[in-house]
């Protein structure tokens, strides 16, 4: 078997993008002409291997023990590294999740490589795989390849391939076996230890609902110019929202972030301020009806999402808006 | 405790970014640089553990001469001396090369926590501070948002997905990857500045470290093959003129066309 998706879970309920990774390993396995299996660590975890049993594979691995109840960077290293030694794969692929990116920067180096993390897109060239991930918060693009002997590793940016459907109108499939190992780990080898998952206190916003949110970024530049922006928000009867650098700066609110690590968002409208759209903000709010970019830099990737757009310096775009929205009111 | 943090300069962030004929990397003429934004979060986690439980910040980072600039405001910020791996090959595009440097630079060092920002603005792996975890054999946790002293050891706050976050604890030494946020980022005083000049910044190269150079090097698990920009897949309606044009089509399309307003 050569193409290896690990998939991830947390207490039994699977992270629904570990499926998009399923689906991008039996692709390249297609495009590579090599069979795709899958894995799934953790305790308990036998109905998670059933499913995935289901799903058009060539094998199934479930990896058990205790000490992979809870996530640690060191059990799943030393786990992956014994399932890596029997699986043999020639490729192994994960979803770009936090905890992924916890670990298998670890995992790669314990075995003298590097992870082509984060990558958007693939394509076949002489039966060689190359991937492309994003530089430079998503301005440049870059083509990679593996070198040297197997396993080689990547991480898939959410959304990069969109799990398929495989119901039953899909064509038959024969049940994949499902494979037990039981890694050698003791509690010893784990240095770190997890405590409960929490939320802070309850937010108080609720982006969710807004028709119309007007997002601001860091090319508001300093809090002086917050008003500027709450005017806006006033005259269009928006909410506020804003890029992780504003809230970092403590301009806005927390509970006001949009983005990978705030709130997810799809109004009516978008408005982006001064926010260049690096992807851990696009995945908050991509699905809005229509987005409009308001930004100094033509090349900033947030116009790859706009709708609308106007290029220039938002200190004076934004007070023409307020004018031109009051005039047509 | 002894905290090294390592930083790591990159071009600036509103920089015009091109392509060089290589293809192989950016065109570096006129850019300008600046330290690596997490980094800079880094530095003031590490600062802040000074101030609350004293101890030495060391400044680390690899890179050519031009490096010396973010180094010595990282000192001017309250670093008490800093190391520099003058390494001209930088846009090696490796984040396992990098981090066998700093953890060669580490060895004679040992430090009680060693920090870094989560990611860099530039390549952007967020690979680098596992990476050297892992060659330095100490435990890490990623994102973390905040960092509290325990009598053995450490708890620190790492940020999940969709407003989740987690506890953990670990023994020191350890490694962290700092999340943008964690403190709120000081400025150099003047004062600063000027003892900036008098504190330590130890030079050394790849081979002062014992690292092989590229042609001695691991062969590398991941080759470059081209750099490009991105193509527009969206067709954007862009609205030109004076800012006062530009709004005025804006707002007839957004009532009429979208019909949003």
């Amino acid at each position: 078997m050569s193409i290896l998706a690990v998939m991830e879970q947390r207490a039994g309920v699977w992270n629904r993008t570990s499926f998009e990774t399923l689906a991008a390993a039996r692709r390249f396995a297609g495009e590579l002409d090599t069979t795709a299996g899958a894995a799934v660590l953790g305790q308990s975890i036998g109905h998670l291997a059933a499913e995935l049993a289901s799903q058009h594979l060539e094998k199934v691995y479930a990896v058990e023990h205790a000490l992979l109840q809870d996530y640690t960077p060191d059990a799943y290293t030393i786990a992956l590294r014994q399932l890596v030694e029997l699986a043999k794969p020639s490729i192994v692929l994960f979803p770009h999740t936090y905890q992924v990116s916890d670990f298998l920067p670890k995992l790669a180096a314990s075995l003298g490589k590097v992870a082509v993390s984060d990558a958007i897109s693939h394509r076949v060239d002489h039966g060689k795989l190359v991937l492309a991930r994003q530089l430079f918060q998503g301005k440049v693009v870059v083509d990679a390849r593996f070198a040297g002997d197997a396993p080689h590793f990547a991480s898939l940016q959410a959304g990069a391939y969109p799990p398929d459907k495989l119901g039953p109108e899909g064509p038959p499939h024969h049940a994949a076996p499902v494979e037990k190992l039981a890694p050698r780990i003791s509690p010893g080898d784990v240095r770190t230890r997890p405590l409960d998952l929490f939320r802070e206190s309850q937010q108080s916003v609720d982006l969710g609902a807004a028709e119309i949110i007007v997002s601001v970024g860091r090319g508001i530049q300093e809090a002086g110019n917050m008003p500027l922006i709450e005017k806006l928000a006033q005259v269009l009867g928006a909410e506020l929202g804003a890029s992780r650098p504003v809230c970092d700066a403590g301009w806005l609110p927390k509970d006001r972030q949009v983005g990978g690590s705030g709130q997810t968002v799809a109004p009516k409208m978008y408005m982006a301020i001064g926010i260049s759209g690096a992807i851990q903000h696009l995945v908050g709010m991509k699905a809005s009806r229509t987005v409009v970019a308001i930004n100094k830099d033509p090349n900033a990737p947030i116009f790859e999402v706009a709708d609308y757009g106007i290029v220039g310096n938002l200190l004076e775009v934004v007070p023409a808006l307020i004018e031109a929205l009051q005039q047509s009111k | 405790m002894k905290i090294v943090v390592a930083i790591k300069q990159v071009p600036a962030r509103d920089s015009q970014l091109s392509i060089a004929s290589s293809g192989k990397w950016i065109e570096e003429a006129d850019l300008s640089y600046e330290i690596n934004e997490p980094d800079a979060y880094a530095l003031e986690a590490g600062l802040e553990l000074k101030e609350a439980h004293g101890g030495e910040v060391v400044a680390l980072s690899a890179g050519p001469a031009r490096v010396a600039q973010t180094i010595r405001e990282a000192l001017a910020k309250g670093a008490d001396r800093a190391i520099h791996i003058e390494d001209e090959n930088h846009a090696a595009l490796d984040p396992l090369a990098t981090a066998r440097l700093l953890a060669a630079a580490l060895r004679s060092e040992a430090p009680d926590l060693v920090l870094t920002g989560l990611q860099s603005d530039d390549l952007g792996y967020g690979q680098t501070g596992a990476i050297l975890a892992e060659l330095l054999g100490l435990p890490h946790a990623t994102i973390v948002m905040h960092v509290e002293k325990l009598d053995r050891g450490i708890r620190v706050k790492r940020e999940l997905e969709e407003g989740w976050f987690q506890h953990v604890e670990m023994p020191l030494p350890a490694l962290l990857t700092i999340q943008t946020g964690i403190g709120k980022l000081r400025y150099a005083t003047l004062m600063g500045i000027k003892k900036a000049r008098t504190k330590e910044v130890r030079r050394v190269t790849a081979a002062d470290l014992g690292v092989a150079g590229p042609e001695g090097a691991p062969a590398a698990s991941v080759t470059i093959e081209r750099l490009y920009l991105p193509q527009r897949t969206k067709r954007t309606q862009l609205f030109e003129g004076s800012p006062q044009e530009a709004a005025a089509q804006l707002v007839q399309k957004l009532r009429f066309e979208a019909r949003v307003i």
